[in-house]
């Protein structure tokens, strides 16, 4: 059975088209239709996968353009599988809720929601490193838009403050893209920019540092991450909820997945070089994360610096440099995408509960009278502050074990974060659901439609905490043949990844 | 050769390599003439469809003699693909330029016949700067295309503006060129030849002839008079009044085709004639470069005009387009052209936006003019959102590529710092263009608040004829249809850029580089 990625991958953007042509009230329902396909296709990759292969499935492989060597290549293997499936799923959830609100010229609002998911689903998809850079920078535009005009107060400043901070990490980006896909092919010949190709062509050690710092500095910003996340919190307070959703749940993870699929296996050296300064970054936002998510007020910042908390984790699971972090951290991407979507969501039904407000100091005691709310969130806290038994537990517990392996201390520091997540998540669960019943409260049980958008996602929650197996058993030949290759550079040890494959046993 | 020297008569002419730019001088000629005519419907209908009709004819001999490669005119010009591929562009901004003016002020105040044939002749001159193969047709086809264009900068004669920008175009222009003329005279002192090849040969042959004062003092004059002609900093400063004050058709016409030809010419004297002593000229004009990216990233920040914002913008273009020149590779050239085209398509789009709504709003070309058009006027939105996006250099538009072709031979060529120089300016240049963008979609329209007969609200006829003194004149189809087309063609190069690329790579190979 041949499965066109090509298919999944425009989809979106076809029946956003479509939208833009139909008459304005059909836009949001075709936009649902397409995301639908989308889901249905990535179950179908589910199924159809192979567990046992390392490398791609369902490859496409086309000529973009010759000249610059950047060709159309597409493939699925065990880092980007979940991801995919991460993005179908929530694209479908918050399309379905933005389907329940009325949108000012709403056939651009989900032609721009559409082109989103085309462009997020293109980076993960994307096998050549060119084709990776477009869909990486394409992300942005539509999100440019839909915070500039669907979003809060202070729309246009956040929109702008959140491209320019995320385009310029992403524009140096593209300079080391070239600058890799270039020097490597001196002396190799044609110019191409396949990852494929790239591994086989290892570059200087000198020039994999300055292209390496410019790729960390775009997944960095992107996440955000400790010192480089200035762009959250008015992006996050501005941003219209469904589009936060998706926009927390996946794009992170994009950054996060940019890391093992870019950097990883193509500047080993650099990647065992600043090992010790990444481990210390995602350590600070871990630390800075938890305590600010302690503190804030805001829901939706709760939200967004547990996420980079979270984020935190992701990293340090990469760079531990072996096989149960870097599985540890896919986990967490696609356990983290599965919590905070519901979550925004959850915020949402609070605040109009509330008056209005997204403070938790107008909310509270929501939970006498939304007793099937309170019980799905309970869940859904549960799974944040990673309980023993949900699946973050165990992706928490992969990175932390990776960790210790490399660095004793900064594991120990880093599971303070998990203690840490406890405290934030429960104080929001806590204080909007039960406490004091607040001032402009209004409760009431959530209605059948939230719960078409909630309960799949709380399902999958317990699914992939009943049997997080299924997970890490298809993500594992991959990783273990794109890890060593920078571990085996930072432990000294023979290198056995695909540069000298031809030396190994 | 030694046939034609045989006839003594003069030198022997192809005509059929030469049809292109004989085509335009003709055209030119016809359009003055007719432009004599009594009838007002000849002057104002005729005229500018013959003047698409004379671009067109050259875009088609273009075409014919592709692939082409010979000396004309006893080797003051060459046919090859970078001077048809050139010329092609230089026709699509006439056409362009043409369309925009149909009905605007400036051609009527000028009288018809006089502005389209101006606006030939410049095409003309155009046309000999690009193909010269000697310093005498570069200086005439330097001074053939810049006379015309002081002359259309001022044709809105009642507008002191306008003839502001007339005559600081002049005084400007006139120093570069004296400038480029000294430069010459040098680098046929240090020489002994005005033939490119000749000169070529001279520096191939005396290694010493590279550190010569005389050719360093040449090189030096000459990249000077150019970087006036390209707006190159620090010699950019005329630019944004001259854009600002000249009428908007002209000045989309210069800020596309003026700075192809000035690369035109910067190609075929830098990377062929001087390319022994590329030691002399690289390392000044990859400073150049760098300090043009910069100045016109940061004038264009605090810009409400939206002429005056697209002309810092062109100043930073041109610092990227320069850096292609720079490397003096193949590769370099071939992004170079490649840059240029995409740069037409961009701006042409931008322009024939800002003059729709120059016609259909008070405020001119400030950037007010655009608020709310998003929900207003789509066809002139997106067309202006696409272009602003490429500029900045956003994926699946053709600024993308253009940007990625030119770092990529930025850093094959061992600049990669310059690469960096590029990707600083464009971060920088993000502020101004998402401004831009900002205003379209993110700010309430302010159409209903200025009463008059002009406002674009969509549901009016576009092409009524109507009066049009009391606000100028309304959009009519084919601003819009411009802008929709280059929008379109800027999102078509983005995605399938290949065709351009295998037009660009012959003429990369038409000039033998490596």
């Amino acid at each position: 059975m041949t499965l066109h990625l090509s298919i999944m991958l425009w989809l979106p953007l076809a029946f956003g088209i479509l939208g833009l042509l139909a008459p304005p009230k059909l836009a949001g329902r075709l936009a649902l239709v397409g995301t639908l396909l989308v889901l249905a296709y990535a179950i179908t990759y589910l199924v159809d996968f192979d567990s046992s292969m390392a490398g791609l499935q369902h490859v496409t492989d086309e000529t973009w353009i010759g000249e610059l060597g950047i060709s159309y290549k597409l493939g699925v293997d065990g880092l980007n599988l979940f991801l995919v499936l991460l993005t179908a799923l929530l694209w479908f959830s918050c399309t379905l809720w933005a389907n329940f609100n009325d949108w000012e010229k709403p056939r651009l609002f989900y032609f721009h929601l559409a082109l989103a998911q085309t462009s997020v689903l293109g980076a993960l998809l994307a096998q050549d490193l060119a084709l990776f850079v477009v869909f990486f920078d394409l992300m942005l535009v539509p999100f440019f838009f839909l915070t500039g005009i669907w979003g809060g107060a202070g729309r246009v400043q956040a929109t702008m403050k959140l491209v320019i901070y995320t385009l310029v990490g992403s524009l140096l980006m593209l300079t080391a893209a070239i600058a890799t896909g270039v020097l490597a092919a001196q002396g190799h010949g044609s110019l191409s920019f396949a990852f494929s190709d790239l591994a086989q062509r290892t570059l200087g050690e000198s020039s994999q540092q300055w292209i390496f710092l410019f790729f960390a500095a775009a997944f960095l910003v992107k996440m955000p991450a400790f010192p480089l996340h200035g762009w959250m919190p008015d992006g996050y307070r501005a941003m219209p909820l469904p589009v936060l959703a998706v926009f927390s749940g996946v794009l992170s993870k994009v950054a996060a997945y940019g890391f093992l699929r870019v950097c990883l296996p193509l500047f080993p050296d650099a990647v065992a070089q600043y090992q010790p300064l990444l481990l210390l970054i995602a350590l600070a936002s871990i630390l800075y994360g938890s305590a600010m998510a302690f503190t804030t007020t805001e829901t939706r910042l709760i939200l967004g610096y547990s996420s980079v908390a979270q984020l935190g984790f992701i990293t340090l699971g990469i760079f531990a440099l072996n096989a149960q972090g870097a599985q540890g951290a896919i986990l967490q991407a696609f356990n983290h995408g599965l919590v905070v979507a519901p979550a925004f969501f959850i915020v949402a039904l609070l605040a109009a509960r509330s008056g209005g407000s997204e403070d938790i100091r107008d909310m509270g005691g929501l939970a006498m009278r939304a007793p099937a709310l309170a019980a799905l969130f309970l869940v859904v806290t549960f799974a944040t502050l990673a309980m023993p038994g949900s699946s973050n537990f165990v992706g928490e517990f992969y990175i932390l074990l990776g960790v210790f392996q490399e660095q004793t201390v900064i594991a120990i520091v880093a599971s303070a974060g998990v203690v840490l997540a406890a405290f934030y998540a429960l104080r929001l669960y806590i204080t909007t659901m039960h406490n004091r019943t607040g001032p402009g409260v209004e409760s009431r049980e959530m209605e059948l439609r939230d719960g078409l958008v909630l309960v799949p996602l709380v399902l999958a929650i317990l699914a992939i905490a009943l049997y997080p197996q299924f997970a890490l058993k298809r993500s594992e030949p991959t990783v273990t043949s794109i890890v060593p290759v920078a571990h085996g550079v930072a432990s000294g040890w023979t290198v056995y990844g695909p540069g000298s494959a031809e030396h190994g046993p | 050769m030694i046939v034609a020297a045989a006839k003594v008569a003069g030198p022997a002419i192809d005509w059929a390599g030469a049809s292109p730019l004989v085509a335009v001088f003709g055209g030119a000629l016809v359009v003055l003439l007719l432009g004599l005519a009594p009838s007002r419907a000849l002057r104002e209908k005729v005229v500018p469809a013959l003047s698409i009709l004379t671009l067109v004819l050259a875009i088609v001999f273009s075409v014919w003699q592709w692939g082409e490669r010979e000396d004309l005119i006893a080797g003051a010009l060459r046919l090859d693909e970078l001077t048809l591929i050139l010329t092609i562009i230089f026709s699509v901004a006439g056409i362009a330029a043409v369309l925009l003016s149909w009905r605007h002020v400036a051609p009527r105040e000028a009288a018809h016949g006089e502005y389209h044939a101006l606006l030939l002749t410049s095409i003309a001159g155009m046309i000999v700067l690009v193909a010269a193969q000697n310093l005498v047709s570069v200086f005439l086809g330097l001074e053939l295309l810049s006379i015309p264009l002081y002359v259309l900068c001022a044709t809105e004669m009642r507008r002191a503006s306008s003839l502001e920008s007339g005559l600081k175009y002049l005084v400007v222009g006139s120093v570069g060129s004296a400038t480029l003329l000294y430069g010459l005279a040098f680098l046929y002192g240090a020489t002994g030849s005005t033939d490119f090849g000749t000169i070529a040969a001279a520096l191939t042959g005396s290694g010493d002839l590279v550190s010569d004062p005389l050719l360093l003092t040449g090189i030096a004059l000459t990249i000077v008079g150019l970087s006036f002609k390209a707006s190159v900093a620090p010699f950019h400063q005329w630019t944004p009044d001259v854009y600002e004050g000249a009428p908007t058709p002209v000045t989309a016409f210069m800020a596309v085709a003026t700075k192809a030809a000035a690369f035109g010419v910067m190609l075929r004297l830098f990377d062929i004639a001087l390319i022994d002593a590329s030691v002399d000229w690289a390392p000044p004009l990859a400073i150049l470069a760098a300090i043009t990216i910069v100045v016109g990233n940061v004038g264009a920040l605090g810009q409400s005009s939206l002429k005056r914002l697209l002309a810092y913008s062109s100043v930073a273009q041109a610092g990227y387009m320069l850096a292609g020149v720079v490397v003096a590779s193949r590769l370099g050239l071939q992004a170079t052209i490649f840059y240029i085209a995409v740069y037409l398509v961009m701006n042409l789009a931008a322009f024939a936006v800002i003059v729709a709504r120059e016609r259909e709003t008070p405020w001119g070309d400030d950037i007010a003019s655009l608020n709310g058009i998003g929900s207003t006027r789509p066809l002139l939105a997106w067309p202006m959102t696409i272009a602003m996006l490429a500029l900045a250099g956003f994926p699946a538009t053709a600024g993308f590529i253009g940007k990625f072709y030119l770092i990529d031979a930025a850093v094959a060529g061992d600049y990669a710092w310059l690469a960096v120089f590029i990707v600083v300016g464009s971060m920088i240049s993000l502020a101004y263009y998402l401004k831009v963008i900002a205003a379209i979609w993110m700010t309430p329209t302010m159409d209903a608040a200025f009463p008059g007969p002009a406002i674009g609200g969509g549901e009016q006829p576009l092409l009524a004829g109507g009066s049009d003194e009391a606000t100028g004149l309304r959009a009519q189809g084919e601003v819009v249809a411009v802008a929709v087309v280059f929008g379109a063609l800027t999102l078509v190069l983005g995605v399938i850029p290949t065709p351009l690329f295998d037009v660009v790579r012959d003429a990369g190979a038409a000039l033998g580089l490596f």
